[in-house]
């Protein structure tokens, strides 16, 4: 069951990769981002009881505070500089 | 300041916890390192009813959390079948409703459960009203004066 | 007993995973930013909480435990505020829901 999850988990992974591709706006690709980084501290907290190693629990939880403070990181920046102009769809 | 002596023995018990390794230097390193949490948090001036709600803390594990973990499943599994079905029968709406909490503490509760449940996200916080984005119209329709709003404003009494 | 918390855990595993990935589908299908946002919640709530749900089974009574309760508490305090975050900053961009035909802007209660 563990396998199925953490290969569940990587199908995950793939098909929110494939959003952060697609875009078509900066958000878009922050929230694939965003999933992409909740899957990961998934994939090591079960991976970690796949090989018998709950010490990957500590790297999740360091990743969990990661994936939050990157995201709202991200966000301020946008709000301030001006990285995020060309996801924008223009009409 | 009895608020404080609390946080400091949370800070030193979530390290105990995380660390498991109790020898002498790795505990009084957790000690170092909770007071000094304690000292910038105070300086922040962090450690009051809002920003350590402790009160709350012997309360919604047992009233609040376990309603709001049934409200979750239900839209969660709502929300999977909407996406599955090959019609994708959505119909998202942005809706504004008139909150009845009081505190700022109350209104952030009431804000991120309703993020926190699949299929409505809180777009826009401000007193007295929040925007809210209902992937359907049935859901943005069970936000108004709903049990939830009830609730929270439940907590927010002394 | 071992084996019933067991095929608990499997269960609770399997429950995770299927909402993993439909949450991933609902980020591939849905039309805009914030159905997408929607989809993604699935994964956050559901689809964590019956992963870590299992591995708790798993765990049993044990420091990992404690640390899975507390990764589980880090994701349902903080992927709201994540979600809320990026929704307005959005909205503030001027990044148009895409609303069901026949309303715009917000309707009044």
């Amino acid at each position: 069951m563990l396998a199925a999850a953490t290969l569940a988990l990587i199908v995950t992974v793939a098909l929110a990769l494939a959003r952060a591709a697609l875009g078509p706006t900066v958000f878009d690709r922050l929230q694939a981002v965003n999933t992409i980084g909740t899957c990961a501290m998934l994939l090591l907290a079960v991976m970690g009881f796949l090989n018998g190693r709950p010490d990957f629990l500590d790297l999740a939880l360091v990743y969990g505070l990661l994936n939050i403070i990157g995201v709202i990181a991200v966000l301020r920046f946008l709000r301030q500089g001006d990285l995020g102009a060309p996801g924008v769809p223009r009409r | 300041m009895a608020r404080s002596v609390l946080f400091l023995a949370v800070l030193y018990a979530f390290w105990l916890l995380l660390s498991g390794m109790y020898t002498p230097f790795l505990m009084g390193a957790g000690a170092g390192c909770a007071v000094g949490v304690l000292l910038l948090a105070r300086r922040m001036d962090l450690i009051d009813r809002e920003g350590f709600p402790v009160h709350l803390a012997w309360r919604t594990p047992f009233s609040y959390w376990p309603w709001l973990v049934k409200e979750i499943l239900k839209s969660g599994w709502d929300v999977a079948r909407r996406i599955l079905d090959p019609r994708l029968p959505i119909s998202p709406t942005l809706i504004e409703i008139r909150p009845s909490q009081q505190t700022d503490l109350g209104l952030a509760i009431h804000a991120n459960s309703i993020t926190l449940t699949p299929g409505t996200i809180t777009v826009e916080v401000g007193p007295g009203r929040l925007l809210v984005h209902a992937l359907t119209r049935e859901g943005a329709a069970g936000l108004a004066g709903s049990e939830m709003d009830r609730r929270c404003a439940e907590l927010e009494r002394p | 007993m071992s084996t019933l918390l067991g095929l608990l855990s499997g269960i609770s595993l399997l429950i995770g995973a299927f909402f993993c990935v439909v949450g991933a589908i609902g980020l591939l299908r849905m039309p805009d930013v914030y159905t997408r946002m929607q989809a993604a919640s699935v994964i956050e709530t559901l689809g964590a909480g019956f992963i870590l749900l299992g591995l708790l089974l798993h765990a049993g009574l044990s420091l990992a435990a404690v640390k899975l309760l507390m990764i589980a508490l880090l994701i349902f305090f903080a992927s709201p505020t994540a979600s809320h975050a990026l929704a307005r900053s959005a909205l503030l961009r001027g990044v148009k829901p895409a609303l069901a035909d026949g309303e715009e802007g917000p309707s009044k209660p």
